[in-house]
């Protein structure tokens, strides 16, 4: 199975709000794979926080994901599970929103990353 | 402590040759260990440096890719839903490769481009300028966004790795370098004291030799004294009379 998805090569998918998703998908990282499973989450003000920890979850354990991109907005909703996820594959990024500026302060890495250096070299 | 805190080794010459070699590999170990630290420390402040540029970059490139499908939604009107619909097959892949750091292999992403455009019709009617800038846009996104995932899977490997040689270089530096040199004192200790275990009794014995060859001179010559016996008869033996043995 590794074998076979490392020729395959993977896939990035994305979380995150209607104009990201659409965004990306216009760039050409959607799939949607022989169960109908989409690569990708659009949230909205009405998905439900467990549907967003839930998909990031799958994301995860699938095997052909290799970098999972969110919107910051939508990461500090599931903190928790994104930090609690420590393996290097695969890769979460968190990505700025249209309607969210991008806050480096609550950047999971970036906060990791802080604690080494002095705050005056960021 | 120090009495608790060694290796249990009987202590004597091969046992100290031994120590002396191990101790010798733990000091060479802990200076390569160290040299790997300091490699990996070097390649990850350069990772980190290159991650929080790129996360600068990555938020203007982002804004620019909203921007334009502003301007692509403004002319095309809304085509949302159909992109959200008309999913199938990726374009833009991940291949992964191997680098090697100081004997770490870290991983790296790179995109490729794989199969045709599934939007190539999106547009047609109107605003297709903006739609091909808008694509354009969220592709070099991606790849900045892939180039970041690689830094950043780099950056958490490296972590947890210099972690590790860190715990390594200290526990060698002060457990295990103590602990063979405290042994090593140890066996000196012990080997000294046979050492004057083994003269003292030397000494010991000589003395004993003395004092019984004083005692006998002393009898010797008491009987002497006493005329019991000439003082030539004891010493020469040969001398007695056997003239007639041989000739």
């Amino acid at each position: 199975m590794a074998l076979h998805s490392a020729i395959k090569g993977k896939l990035i998918s994305v979380i995150g709000d209607e104009d990201t998703c659409v965004g990306f998908l216009l760039g050409g990282v959607g799939e949607i794979n022989k169960n109908r499973h989409p690569n990708f989450l659009v949230v909205d003000k009405n998905t439900a926080v467990s549907e967003i920890e839930d998909t990031f979850k799958r994301f995860l354990k699938r095997d052909d994901v290799d970098i999972i991109l969110i919107n910051q907005n939508i990461a500090e909703i599931i903190r928790h599970v994104i930090d609690s996820h420590n393996s290097p594959i695969p890769a979460v990024l968190e990505i700025p929103s249209k309607d969210h500026p991008y806050d480096a302060s609550k950047d999971s890495i970036l906060r990791r990353a802080k604690g080494m250096f002095n705050p005056d070299d960021l | 402590m120090s009495a608790k805190d060694k290796l249990l080794i009987f202590p004597s010459r091969g046992a100290q040759m031994l120590m002396k070699s191990r101790l010798k590999g733990a000091q060479k170990g802990h200076s390569l260990l160290k040299k790997k630290a300091d490699a990996l420390q070097m390649r990850f402040r350069m990772i980190l440096n290159k991650i929080i540029e790129t996360k600068t970059l990555m938020g203007e490139v982002m804004k620019e890719a909203a921007f334009s499908l502003a301007e692509a939604k403004f002319a095309t009107g809304e085509f949302n839903q159909v992109v959200l619909q008309n999913v199938t097959k990726a374009q833009i892949k991940i291949r992964t490769k191997k680098d090697n750091v100081a004997g770490v292999t870290l991983p790296v992403f790179e995109c490729y481009q794989d199969g045709t455009d599934t939007y190539e019709l999106a547009g047609l009617a109107r605003g297709g300028q903006q739609l091909t800038k808008l694509k354009k846009n969220y592709q070099s996104a991606v790849k900045l966004l892939v180039e970041l995932a690689s830094l950043q899977t780099s950056f958490v490997t490296l972590d947890d790795v210099i972690k590790i040689t860190n715990r390594r270089v200290n526990a060698i530096e002060h457990v295990i370098i103590p602990r063979i040199e405290r042994t090593l004192a140890y066996i000196i200790s012990e080997l000294d004291e046979l050492e004057r275990e083994e003269f003292y009794r030397l000494k010991k014995i000589q003395d004993k030799k003395k004092i019984h060859r004083a005692k006998v001179e002393k009898e010797k010559q008491a009987r002497i004294a006493a005329g019991i016996v000439r003082e030539s008869e004891a010493g020469n033996l040969l001398d007695e009379g056997d003239e007639d043995i041989l000739f």
